[in-house]
Protein backbone atom coordinates (compact mmCIF):
# COMPACT_ATOMS: atom_id res chain seq x y z
CA UNK A 1 0.00 0.00 0.00
CA UNK A 2 2.82 2.32 1.29
CA UNK A 3 4.83 1.51 -2.18
CA UNK A 4 2.14 2.20 -4.26
CA UNK A 5 1.58 5.45 -2.78
CA UNK A 6 5.41 5.98 -2.74
CA UNK A 7 5.47 4.87 -6.72
CA UNK A 8 2.51 7.15 -7.68
CA UNK A 9 4.64 10.11 -5.78
CA UNK A 10 7.42 9.51 -8.21
CA UNK A 11 5.70 8.85 -11.36
CA UNK A 12 3.67 12.48 -10.47
CA UNK A 13 7.07 14.10 -10.14
CA UNK A 14 8.47 12.57 -12.94
CA UNK A 15 5.43 13.70 -14.69
CA UNK A 16 5.92 17.11 -13.99
CA UNK A 17 9.33 17.45 -14.27
CA UNK A 18 9.85 15.74 -17.79
CA UNK A 19 6.68 14.59 -19.55
CA UNK A 20 8.66 12.61 -21.77
CA UNK A 21 9.65 9.84 -19.58
CA UNK A 22 7.04 7.01 -19.45
CA UNK A 23 7.13 4.19 -16.67
CA UNK A 24 7.41 0.85 -17.49
CA UNK A 25 6.61 -2.12 -15.01
CA UNK A 26 8.93 -4.80 -15.83
CA UNK A 27 9.38 -5.63 -12.24
CA UNK A 28 8.38 -4.53 -8.93
CA UNK A 29 10.92 -1.62 -8.83
CA UNK A 30 9.86 1.24 -10.76
CA UNK A 31 11.42 2.17 -14.42
CA UNK A 32 10.88 4.57 -16.78
CA UNK A 33 11.87 4.83 -20.58
CA UNK A 34 12.69 8.01 -22.62
CA UNK A 35 10.14 9.12 -25.75
CA UNK A 36 12.19 10.64 -28.24
CA UNK A 37 9.43 12.12 -30.07
CA UNK A 38 7.50 13.19 -27.21
CA UNK A 39 7.90 16.79 -27.75
CA UNK A 40 4.34 17.58 -29.53
CA UNK A 41 3.13 14.39 -27.10
CA UNK A 42 2.01 16.63 -23.46
CA UNK A 43 0.03 14.14 -22.00
CA UNK A 44 -2.44 16.32 -19.37
CA UNK A 45 -4.63 13.23 -18.14
CA UNK A 46 -3.45 9.42 -18.32
CA UNK A 47 -4.94 6.46 -16.88
CA UNK A 48 -2.92 3.16 -16.57
CA UNK A 49 -4.45 -0.16 -16.18
CA UNK A 50 -6.98 1.84 -13.61
CA UNK A 51 -9.59 -0.42 -12.19
CA UNK A 52 -12.29 0.00 -9.67
CA UNK A 53 -14.03 -2.02 -7.74
CA UNK A 54 -16.98 -0.90 -4.94
CA UNK A 55 -16.74 -2.29 -1.59
CA UNK A 56 -19.81 -4.21 -2.41
CA UNK A 57 -17.74 -6.25 -4.78
CA UNK A 58 -19.20 -4.63 -8.09
CA UNK A 59 -16.69 -3.49 -10.45
CA UNK A 60 -17.17 -0.53 -12.49
CA UNK A 61 -13.66 -0.35 -14.40
CA UNK A 62 -11.22 -3.29 -15.55
CA UNK A 63 -7.79 -2.21 -17.15
CA UNK A 64 -8.67 1.15 -18.61
CA UNK A 65 -5.63 2.80 -20.16
CA UNK A 66 -6.32 6.03 -21.91
CA UNK A 67 -4.83 9.67 -22.44
CA UNK A 68 -5.81 12.48 -23.45
CA UNK A 69 -2.94 15.56 -24.44
CA UNK A 70 -3.29 19.61 -25.01
CA UNK A 71 -5.58 20.23 -27.74
CA UNK A 72 -7.38 16.89 -27.61
CA UNK A 73 -10.88 15.97 -27.17
CA UNK A 74 -11.66 12.86 -26.49
CA UNK A 75 -15.04 11.61 -25.61
CA UNK A 76 -17.00 8.44 -24.13
CA UNK A 77 -19.72 7.02 -25.05
CA UNK A 78 -21.24 3.95 -23.09
CA UNK A 79 -24.14 2.22 -22.05
CA UNK A 80 -25.56 3.62 -18.88
CA UNK A 81 -24.17 2.60 -15.40
CA UNK A 82 -20.99 1.17 -17.64
CA UNK A 83 -18.84 3.76 -15.55
CA UNK A 84 -18.02 6.78 -17.38
CA UNK A 85 -18.54 8.99 -14.56
CA UNK A 86 -16.58 6.91 -11.81
CA UNK A 87 -13.94 7.60 -14.44
CA UNK A 88 -14.44 10.83 -14.12
CA UNK A 89 -14.60 11.24 -10.44
CA UNK A 90 -11.29 9.18 -9.83
CA UNK A 91 -9.73 11.67 -12.93
CA UNK A 92 -11.06 14.60 -10.50
CA UNK A 93 -9.48 12.72 -7.07
CA UNK A 94 -12.88 12.59 -5.98
CA UNK A 95 -12.72 8.58 -5.92
CA UNK A 96 -9.40 6.66 -5.75
CA UNK A 97 -8.64 3.76 -8.16
CA UNK A 98 -9.00 0.52 -6.28
CA UNK A 99 -5.73 -0.68 -9.06
CA UNK A 100 -3.53 1.11 -11.50
CA UNK A 101 -2.42 4.90 -11.45
CA UNK A 102 -3.91 8.09 -12.85
CA UNK A 103 -1.76 11.35 -14.01
CA UNK A 104 -2.99 14.54 -14.19
CA UNK A 105 -1.58 17.94 -14.56
CA UNK A 106 -0.86 19.59 -11.56
CA UNK A 107 -2.46 23.25 -12.45
CA UNK A 108 -5.68 21.56 -12.21
CA UNK A 109 -8.89 20.71 -13.78
CA UNK A 110 -12.06 22.34 -14.63
CA UNK A 111 -15.00 19.27 -13.81
CA UNK A 112 -18.30 20.67 -15.54
CA UNK A 113 -20.96 18.08 -14.30
CA UNK A 114 -24.49 16.88 -14.62
CA UNK A 115 -26.17 18.91 -12.93
CA UNK A 116 -25.11 22.88 -13.17
CA UNK A 117 -24.60 22.67 -9.22
CA UNK A 118 -24.94 26.79 -9.15
CA UNK A 119 -25.08 27.90 -5.71
CA UNK A 120 -29.10 29.39 -5.75
CA UNK A 121 -28.43 32.04 -3.27
CA UNK A 122 -25.42 33.25 -5.64
CA UNK A 123 -26.19 35.52 -8.23
CA UNK A 124 -24.81 34.30 -12.09
CA UNK A 125 -22.01 37.07 -11.28
CA UNK A 126 -20.55 35.23 -7.49
CA UNK A 127 -21.63 31.95 -9.00
CA UNK A 128 -18.72 32.55 -11.49
CA UNK A 129 -16.31 34.12 -9.11
CA UNK A 130 -16.70 30.87 -6.57
CA UNK A 131 -14.21 28.98 -7.36
CA UNK A 132 -11.29 31.83 -7.76
CA UNK A 133 -12.87 33.10 -4.16
CA UNK A 134 -11.82 29.55 -3.04
CA UNK A 135 -8.45 29.87 -4.01
CA UNK A 136 -7.88 33.19 -2.82
CA UNK A 137 -7.21 34.94 -5.79
CA UNK A 138 -6.36 38.55 -5.07
CA UNK A 139 -10.21 41.00 -6.12
CA UNK A 140 -9.19 42.83 -9.12
CA UNK A 141 -7.68 39.80 -10.61
CA UNK A 142 -10.82 37.82 -9.89
CA UNK A 143 -13.13 40.88 -11.14
CA UNK A 144 -11.41 40.48 -14.05
CA UNK A 145 -11.34 36.48 -14.98
CA UNK A 146 -15.21 36.66 -14.14
CA UNK A 147 -15.48 39.57 -16.41
CA UNK A 148 -13.87 37.16 -19.18
CA UNK A 149 -15.32 34.04 -18.32
CA UNK A 150 -18.94 35.70 -18.65
CA UNK A 151 -18.28 37.16 -21.44
CA UNK A 152 -17.00 34.08 -23.30
CA UNK A 153 -20.08 32.25 -22.11
CA UNK A 154 -22.64 35.10 -23.51
CA UNK A 155 -23.72 36.06 -20.34
CA UNK A 156 -23.45 39.35 -19.88
CA UNK A 157 -27.24 40.59 -19.90
CA UNK A 158 -27.72 37.84 -16.93
CA UNK A 159 -24.77 38.47 -14.54
CA UNK A 160 -26.94 39.88 -12.00
CA UNK A 161 -29.76 36.93 -12.38
CA UNK A 162 -30.27 34.45 -9.49
CA UNK A 163 -30.15 30.91 -11.18
CA UNK A 164 -33.80 30.29 -10.43
CA UNK A 165 -34.56 32.90 -13.62
CA UNK A 166 -32.23 31.29 -15.44
CA UNK A 167 -32.92 28.26 -18.30
CA UNK A 168 -31.29 25.22 -18.17
CA UNK A 169 -28.82 26.03 -20.95
CA UNK A 170 -27.95 29.04 -19.38
CA UNK A 171 -27.55 27.61 -15.92
CA UNK A 172 -25.04 25.28 -18.11
CA UNK A 173 -23.09 28.46 -19.63
CA UNK A 174 -22.77 29.63 -16.05
CA UNK A 175 -21.56 26.09 -15.04
CA UNK A 176 -19.08 26.11 -17.67
CA UNK A 177 -17.84 29.93 -16.69
CA UNK A 178 -17.12 29.32 -13.38
CA UNK A 179 -15.04 26.32 -14.30
CA UNK A 180 -13.20 28.86 -17.29
CA UNK A 181 -12.09 31.21 -14.42
CA UNK A 182 -9.62 28.87 -12.89
CA UNK A 183 -8.05 28.88 -16.91
CA UNK A 184 -7.13 24.23 -16.22
CA UNK A 185 -5.75 22.81 -18.67
CA UNK A 186 -8.06 19.42 -18.42
CA UNK A 187 -11.60 19.93 -18.61
CA UNK A 188 -13.90 16.94 -17.63
CA UNK A 189 -17.14 17.28 -19.06
CA UNK A 190 -20.02 14.82 -17.28
CA UNK A 191 -22.55 14.19 -19.82
CA UNK A 192 -23.29 18.41 -19.70
CA UNK A 193 -25.80 18.61 -21.94
CA UNK A 194 -27.92 15.73 -21.64
CA UNK A 195 -31.50 17.59 -19.85
CA UNK A 196 -31.39 20.38 -22.22
CA UNK A 197 -33.62 20.74 -25.51
CA UNK A 198 -31.94 19.23 -28.60
CA UNK A 199 -31.22 23.10 -30.31
CA UNK A 200 -29.85 24.32 -27.42
CA UNK A 201 -27.79 20.95 -26.93
CA UNK A 202 -26.07 22.16 -30.71
CA UNK A 203 -25.51 25.50 -29.76
CA UNK A 204 -24.17 24.57 -26.63
CA UNK A 205 -22.04 21.95 -28.25
CA UNK A 206 -20.55 24.38 -30.63
CA UNK A 207 -20.02 27.16 -28.10
CA UNK A 208 -17.58 24.24 -26.36
CA UNK A 209 -15.95 23.92 -29.19
CA UNK A 210 -15.14 27.37 -29.40
CA UNK A 211 -13.72 27.65 -26.29
CA UNK A 212 -12.22 24.37 -26.85
CA UNK A 213 -10.36 26.56 -29.76
CA UNK A 214 -9.56 28.80 -28.17
CA UNK A 215 -7.93 27.84 -24.75
CA UNK A 216 -6.65 24.96 -26.28
CA UNK A 217 -7.45 22.61 -23.21
CA UNK A 218 -6.89 18.89 -22.94
CA UNK A 219 -10.85 17.56 -23.13
CA UNK A 220 -12.45 14.07 -21.48
CA UNK A 221 -16.40 14.15 -22.06
CA UNK A 222 -18.38 11.98 -21.53
CA UNK A 223 -22.55 11.50 -23.06
CA UNK A 224 -24.83 9.43 -24.20
CA UNK A 225 -25.13 11.07 -27.48
CA UNK A 226 -23.22 9.88 -30.48
CA UNK A 227 -23.82 12.59 -32.61
CA UNK A 228 -22.38 14.89 -29.80
CA UNK A 229 -19.65 12.50 -29.38
CA UNK A 230 -18.72 12.72 -33.01
CA UNK A 231 -19.40 16.53 -33.59
CA UNK A 232 -17.08 17.74 -30.23
CA UNK A 233 -14.03 14.67 -30.34
CA UNK A 234 -10.82 14.36 -31.85
CA UNK A 235 -11.06 10.64 -31.07
CA UNK A 236 -14.41 8.39 -29.63
CA UNK A 237 -13.95 6.01 -27.07
CA UNK A 238 -16.43 3.18 -26.76
CA UNK A 239 -16.85 1.71 -23.54
CA UNK A 240 -18.48 -1.75 -22.74
CA UNK A 241 -21.40 -2.23 -20.06
CA UNK A 242 -20.02 -3.00 -17.11
CA UNK A 243 -17.34 -3.60 -15.57
CA UNK A 244 -16.61 -0.93 -18.18
CA UNK A 245 -13.82 -1.38 -20.34
CA UNK A 246 -12.97 0.01 -23.80
CA UNK A 247 -13.48 -1.87 -26.31
CA UNK A 248 -13.29 0.84 -29.49
CA UNK A 249 -11.47 4.10 -30.21
CA UNK A 250 -12.29 5.89 -33.18
CA UNK A 251 -10.75 8.94 -34.44
CA UNK A 252 -13.22 11.95 -35.88
CA UNK A 253 -10.53 13.84 -39.06
CA UNK A 254 -12.72 16.82 -39.17
CA UNK A 255 -10.56 19.78 -38.91
CA UNK A 256 -11.40 22.29 -36.26
CA UNK A 257 -13.37 25.14 -36.27
CA UNK A 258 -16.06 22.76 -37.21
CA UNK A 259 -19.42 23.83 -38.48
CA UNK A 260 -22.75 23.05 -37.26
CA UNK A 261 -23.51 21.47 -40.63
CA UNK A 262 -20.86 18.63 -40.93
CA UNK A 263 -23.28 16.76 -38.94
CA UNK A 264 -25.01 16.07 -42.32
CA UNK A 265 -22.07 15.32 -43.63
CA UNK A 266 -21.57 11.65 -45.09
CA UNK A 267 -18.25 10.65 -43.75
CA UNK A 268 -19.88 12.08 -40.19
CA UNK A 269 -22.62 9.32 -41.03
CA UNK A 270 -20.11 6.77 -41.06
CA UNK A 271 -18.28 7.53 -38.21
CA UNK A 272 -21.59 7.73 -36.29
CA UNK A 273 -22.59 4.09 -37.45
CA UNK A 274 -18.70 3.00 -36.66
CA UNK A 275 -19.38 4.01 -33.46
CA UNK A 276 -22.91 2.72 -33.19
CA UNK A 277 -22.54 -0.77 -34.07
CA UNK A 278 -19.58 -0.63 -31.34
CA UNK A 279 -21.87 0.42 -28.81
CA UNK A 280 -24.50 -2.33 -29.61
CA UNK A 281 -21.32 -4.97 -28.99
CA UNK A 282 -20.96 -3.32 -26.08
CA UNK A 283 -24.61 -4.08 -24.19
CA UNK A 284 -24.19 -8.06 -25.33
CA UNK B 1 -43.10 64.33 -25.24
CA UNK B 2 -46.87 64.84 -26.83
CA UNK B 3 -50.13 65.83 -24.39
CA UNK B 4 -51.47 62.75 -26.34
CA UNK B 5 -48.89 60.84 -25.09
CA UNK B 6 -48.52 61.78 -21.32
CA UNK B 7 -53.00 61.01 -21.43
CA UNK B 8 -52.48 57.25 -22.88
CA UNK B 9 -49.23 56.90 -20.17
CA UNK B 10 -51.38 58.10 -17.92
CA UNK B 11 -54.29 55.58 -18.55
CA UNK B 12 -52.13 52.76 -18.83
CA UNK B 13 -50.57 53.97 -15.33
CA UNK B 14 -54.34 53.96 -14.03
CA UNK B 15 -55.16 51.04 -15.36
CA UNK B 16 -52.01 49.09 -14.02
CA UNK B 17 -53.01 50.84 -10.79
CA UNK B 18 -56.33 49.22 -11.23
CA UNK B 19 -55.03 45.74 -11.62
CA UNK B 20 -52.55 45.90 -8.48
CA UNK B 21 -55.71 47.74 -6.59
CA UNK B 22 -57.99 44.39 -7.24
CA UNK B 23 -55.05 41.84 -6.59
CA UNK B 24 -54.51 43.70 -3.26
CA UNK B 25 -58.27 43.14 -2.94
CA UNK B 26 -58.39 39.37 -3.77
CA UNK B 27 -55.45 39.11 -0.65
CA UNK B 28 -57.01 41.07 1.42
CA UNK B 29 -60.91 40.66 1.04
CA UNK B 30 -60.92 36.49 2.20
CA UNK B 31 -59.65 37.07 5.69
CA UNK B 32 -61.48 40.08 6.03
CA UNK B 33 -65.02 38.28 5.10
CA UNK B 34 -63.66 35.39 8.09
CA UNK B 35 -63.40 37.81 10.71
CA UNK B 36 -66.72 39.10 10.23
CA UNK B 37 -67.93 36.21 10.28
CA UNK B 38 -66.24 35.46 13.67
CA UNK B 39 -67.69 38.63 14.60
CA UNK B 40 -71.20 37.76 13.78
CA UNK B 41 -70.80 34.60 15.41
CA UNK B 42 -69.75 36.04 18.54
CA UNK B 43 -72.35 38.61 18.93
CA UNK B 44 -74.55 35.48 17.83
CA UNK B 45 -73.39 33.57 21.30
CA UNK B 46 -73.30 36.30 23.39
CA UNK B 47 -76.67 37.84 22.86
CA UNK B 48 -78.80 34.90 21.13
CA UNK B 49 -77.43 31.72 22.41
CA UNK B 50 -76.49 32.94 26.12
CA UNK B 51 -79.15 33.92 28.99
CA UNK B 52 -78.56 37.61 29.64
CA UNK B 53 -77.72 35.86 33.35
CA UNK B 54 -75.02 33.94 31.61
CA UNK B 55 -73.71 36.37 29.20
CA UNK B 56 -70.64 36.78 31.36
CA UNK B 57 -69.87 33.74 30.13
CA UNK B 58 -68.90 35.62 26.78
CA UNK B 59 -69.00 39.12 26.70
CA UNK B 60 -70.02 40.69 23.36
CA UNK B 61 -66.75 42.32 21.46
CA UNK B 62 -68.05 46.16 21.89
CA UNK B 63 -67.51 45.61 25.79
CA UNK B 64 -64.36 43.24 25.62
CA UNK B 65 -63.00 46.56 23.27
CA UNK B 66 -64.09 49.64 25.69
CA UNK B 67 -63.44 47.88 29.27
CA UNK B 68 -59.67 45.73 27.92
CA UNK B 69 -58.63 47.96 25.38
CA UNK B 70 -59.98 51.40 25.73
CA UNK B 71 -59.95 52.08 29.46
CA UNK B 72 -56.34 53.09 30.28
CA UNK B 73 -56.04 51.54 33.33
CA UNK B 74 -56.73 48.06 32.38
CA UNK B 75 -54.49 48.53 29.21
CA UNK B 76 -51.49 49.51 30.63
CA UNK B 77 -51.70 47.03 33.05
CA UNK B 78 -52.07 44.89 30.34
CA UNK B 79 -49.41 46.34 28.52
CA UNK B 80 -46.79 45.87 31.27
CA UNK B 81 -47.30 42.25 31.34
CA UNK B 82 -47.24 42.00 27.43
CA UNK B 83 -43.55 43.83 28.21
CA UNK B 84 -42.43 41.37 30.68
CA UNK B 85 -43.73 38.11 28.63
CA UNK B 86 -42.16 39.93 25.72
CA UNK B 87 -39.04 40.16 27.35
CA UNK B 88 -38.64 36.80 28.62
CA UNK B 89 -39.37 35.18 25.33
CA UNK B 90 -37.07 37.36 23.73
CA UNK B 91 -34.42 36.23 26.13
CA UNK B 92 -35.18 32.79 25.29
CA UNK B 93 -35.76 32.43 22.03
CA UNK B 94 -32.04 34.23 21.36
CA UNK B 95 -30.38 31.78 23.80
CA UNK B 96 -32.32 28.86 22.25
CA UNK B 97 -31.18 30.42 18.18
CA UNK B 98 -27.31 31.09 20.03
CA UNK B 99 -27.61 27.12 21.78
CA UNK B 100 -29.42 25.48 18.85
CA UNK B 101 -27.13 26.56 16.01
CA UNK B 102 -24.16 25.61 18.10
CA UNK B 103 -25.53 21.77 18.70
CA UNK B 104 -26.75 21.67 15.13
CA UNK B 105 -23.50 22.89 13.73
CA UNK B 106 -21.67 20.23 15.82
CA UNK B 107 -23.76 17.46 14.90
CA UNK B 108 -23.53 18.52 10.57
CA UNK B 109 -19.86 17.84 11.39
CA UNK B 110 -19.70 14.39 12.18
CA UNK B 111 -22.28 11.48 12.56
CA UNK B 112 -21.20 10.61 15.78
CA UNK B 113 -21.87 13.48 17.22
CA UNK B 114 -25.50 13.35 15.61
CA UNK B 115 -25.85 10.19 17.32
CA UNK B 116 -24.35 11.22 20.68
CA UNK B 117 -27.00 14.43 20.65
CA UNK B 118 -30.13 14.04 18.64
CA UNK B 119 -31.75 11.19 20.71
CA UNK B 120 -31.79 14.13 24.02
CA UNK B 121 -33.08 16.83 21.91
CA UNK B 122 -35.78 14.37 20.93
CA UNK B 123 -36.17 13.87 24.61
CA UNK B 124 -36.34 17.41 25.23
CA UNK B 125 -38.95 18.04 22.94
CA UNK B 126 -40.68 15.48 24.41
CA UNK B 127 -40.85 16.33 27.95
CA UNK B 128 -44.55 18.40 29.10
CA UNK B 129 -43.50 21.17 29.59
CA UNK B 130 -46.40 21.58 32.55
CA UNK B 131 -44.57 18.97 34.90
CA UNK B 132 -41.90 20.51 34.50
CA UNK B 133 -42.21 24.19 34.93
CA UNK B 134 -43.06 23.74 38.92
CA UNK B 135 -39.97 21.73 38.91
CA UNK B 136 -37.77 24.89 37.75
CA UNK B 137 -39.43 27.03 40.21
CA UNK B 138 -38.22 24.51 43.01
CA UNK B 139 -34.93 24.16 41.79
CA UNK B 140 -34.03 27.61 40.51
CA UNK B 141 -37.02 30.56 42.30
CA UNK B 142 -39.42 32.45 40.33
CA UNK B 143 -36.98 34.92 38.98
CA UNK B 144 -35.90 36.41 35.52
CA UNK B 145 -34.14 33.45 34.48
CA UNK B 146 -35.97 30.26 35.19
CA UNK B 147 -38.76 31.82 32.74
CA UNK B 148 -35.60 32.15 29.80
CA UNK B 149 -34.60 28.66 30.95
CA UNK B 150 -38.73 27.38 30.21
CA UNK B 151 -38.83 29.31 27.05
CA UNK B 152 -34.95 27.45 25.92
CA UNK B 153 -36.56 24.58 26.51
CA UNK B 154 -39.80 24.78 24.25
CA UNK B 155 -38.23 26.66 21.35
CA UNK B 156 -34.96 24.85 21.32
CA UNK B 157 -35.97 21.36 19.38
CA UNK B 158 -36.94 23.42 16.09
CA UNK B 159 -34.13 25.31 15.89
CA UNK B 160 -32.12 22.06 16.37
CA UNK B 161 -33.89 19.69 13.81
CA UNK B 162 -34.66 23.18 11.12
CA UNK B 163 -30.77 23.79 11.34
CA UNK B 164 -29.01 20.26 11.13
CA UNK B 165 -31.85 19.56 8.58
CA UNK B 166 -30.97 22.92 6.46
CA UNK B 167 -27.13 21.91 6.92
CA UNK B 168 -27.13 19.12 5.80
CA UNK B 169 -29.46 19.96 2.36
CA UNK B 170 -27.00 20.90 0.32
CA UNK B 171 -26.60 18.53 -2.61
CA UNK B 172 -24.01 16.11 -3.57
CA UNK B 173 -22.55 17.80 -6.59
CA UNK B 174 -22.12 21.28 -4.84
CA UNK B 175 -20.26 19.07 -2.07
CA UNK B 176 -18.21 17.62 -4.77
CA UNK B 177 -17.17 21.15 -6.03
CA UNK B 178 -16.11 22.02 -2.78
CA UNK B 179 -13.88 18.87 -2.22
CA UNK B 180 -12.74 19.31 -5.93
CA UNK B 181 -11.40 22.82 -5.11
CA UNK B 182 -9.99 21.66 -1.59
CA UNK B 183 -12.23 23.65 0.57
CA UNK B 184 -11.67 23.64 4.28
CA UNK B 185 -13.99 22.55 6.88
CA UNK B 186 -15.19 26.50 7.72
CA UNK B 187 -15.15 27.29 3.96
CA UNK B 188 -17.31 24.40 3.00
CA UNK B 189 -19.59 25.35 6.32
CA UNK B 190 -19.89 29.55 5.84
CA UNK B 191 -20.39 28.92 1.76
CA UNK B 192 -21.91 26.01 1.55
CA UNK B 193 -24.05 24.62 4.49
CA UNK B 194 -25.05 27.83 6.20
CA UNK B 195 -26.08 29.47 2.99
CA UNK B 196 -27.95 26.21 1.99
CA UNK B 197 -29.72 25.83 5.15
CA UNK B 198 -31.21 29.69 5.15
CA UNK B 199 -34.71 28.70 4.36
CA UNK B 200 -34.85 25.92 6.44
CA UNK B 201 -33.75 27.76 9.57
CA UNK B 202 -35.85 30.52 9.18
CA UNK B 203 -39.05 27.84 8.89
CA UNK B 204 -37.59 26.72 12.58
CA UNK B 205 -37.20 30.44 14.08
CA UNK B 206 -41.12 30.88 13.14
CA UNK B 207 -41.71 27.84 14.75
CA UNK B 208 -39.87 28.73 17.61
CA UNK B 209 -40.65 31.92 18.08
CA UNK B 210 -44.32 31.57 18.62
CA UNK B 211 -42.87 28.20 21.14
CA UNK B 212 -41.29 31.06 23.30
CA UNK B 213 -44.00 32.97 23.67
CA UNK B 214 -46.07 30.12 24.97
CA UNK B 215 -43.14 29.68 27.07
CA UNK B 216 -43.17 33.03 28.99
CA UNK B 217 -46.51 33.21 29.05
CA UNK B 218 -47.21 29.38 30.62
CA UNK B 219 -43.97 29.79 32.47
CA UNK B 220 -45.80 33.22 34.18
CA UNK B 221 -48.98 31.35 34.71
CA UNK B 222 -47.57 28.81 36.75
CA UNK B 223 -45.24 30.89 38.61
CA UNK B 224 -47.76 33.12 40.28
CA UNK B 225 -45.37 35.32 41.37
CA UNK B 226 -42.94 37.41 40.53
CA UNK B 227 -42.87 40.26 37.84
CA UNK B 228 -45.80 40.21 36.58
CA UNK B 229 -46.33 38.81 32.45
CA UNK B 230 -49.33 38.05 30.62
CA UNK B 231 -49.71 34.36 32.29
CA UNK B 232 -50.14 35.64 35.58
CA UNK B 233 -52.78 38.48 34.50
CA UNK B 234 -54.76 35.61 32.47
CA UNK B 235 -54.80 33.78 35.60
CA UNK B 236 -56.09 37.06 38.17
CA UNK B 237 -58.83 37.63 35.35
CA UNK B 238 -60.03 34.08 35.16
CA UNK B 239 -60.32 33.65 38.66
CA UNK B 240 -62.23 37.09 38.76
CA UNK B 241 -64.48 36.33 36.61
CA UNK B 242 -63.28 39.29 34.39
CA UNK B 243 -64.20 38.09 31.25
CA UNK B 244 -63.71 41.45 29.17
CA UNK B 245 -59.86 41.54 30.35
CA UNK B 246 -59.49 38.30 30.18
CA UNK B 247 -60.57 37.65 26.57
CA UNK B 248 -58.42 41.17 25.85
CA UNK B 249 -55.23 39.20 27.41
CA UNK B 250 -56.24 36.33 25.14
CA UNK B 251 -56.29 38.81 22.17
CA UNK B 252 -52.93 40.51 22.89
CA UNK B 253 -51.02 37.76 23.66
CA UNK B 254 -51.94 35.85 20.52
CA UNK B 255 -50.76 39.28 18.82
CA UNK B 256 -48.18 38.72 20.00
CA UNK B 257 -47.50 35.56 18.55
CA UNK B 258 -48.71 36.45 15.73
CA UNK B 259 -46.67 39.69 15.43
CA UNK B 260 -43.22 37.17 16.10
CA UNK B 261 -44.50 34.75 13.60
CA UNK B 262 -44.80 37.98 11.12
CA UNK B 263 -41.96 39.33 11.61
CA UNK B 264 -40.04 36.27 10.84
CA UNK B 265 -41.43 35.54 8.11
CA UNK B 266 -40.88 38.82 6.49
CA UNK B 267 -37.23 38.65 7.65
CA UNK B 268 -37.28 35.17 5.78
CA UNK B 269 -38.36 36.60 2.85
CA UNK B 270 -36.33 39.80 3.25
CA UNK B 271 -32.68 37.18 3.24
CA UNK B 272 -33.74 34.11 0.79
CA UNK B 273 -36.65 35.49 -0.97
CA UNK B 274 -34.71 36.12 -3.88
CA UNK B 275 -33.35 33.49 -4.25
CA UNK B 276 -35.38 30.84 -2.72
CA UNK B 277 -38.01 29.64 -5.49
CA UNK B 278 -39.91 27.30 -2.84
CA UNK B 279 -40.28 29.83 -0.07
CA UNK B 280 -43.83 30.98 0.93
CA UNK B 281 -42.89 33.32 3.42
CA UNK B 282 -45.67 35.62 2.77
CA UNK B 283 -46.44 37.11 6.41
Amino acid sequence: MFLRAAHSLIERDIAVGSRCWTPISISKRPAWTFDKNCEEQVSRLSFRNVSMRFPDGTETLHDVSLSVESGEFVTIVGPSGCGKSTLLRIASGLLESTAGSVEVDPAGIGYVFQDATLLPWRTVWRNVELLTELHGVAKAERRQRVREAIDLVGLTDFEGHFPKALSGGMKMRASLARALTMKPPVFLFDEPFGAVYEITRERLNEETLRLFAQQQFAGLFITHSISEAVFLSTRVLVMSSRPGRIIDSVDVPFPYPRHPDIRFDPHFGELSARISHSLRGAHT
Amino acid sequence: MTPQGDVTSEAALRSKESVKRRRSLKVVLPPVVTGVLILAIWYFVSYVVLDPSRRFLLRPPHDVWSVGFADGRNFSEMMDGLWATSKTAFWGLLISILLGFLLAIMMSQAKFIERAIFPYAVVLQAIPILAIVPLIGFWFGYGFMPRVFICVIISLFPIIVNTLFGLLSADSGMHDLFTLHRSSRTTRLTKLMFPAALPAIFAGLRISAGLSVIGAIVGDFYFGQGTVGIGQLLKRYAARLQGEQLLASVIVSSALGVAVFGLFGWLAHRVVGKWNSDNRADP
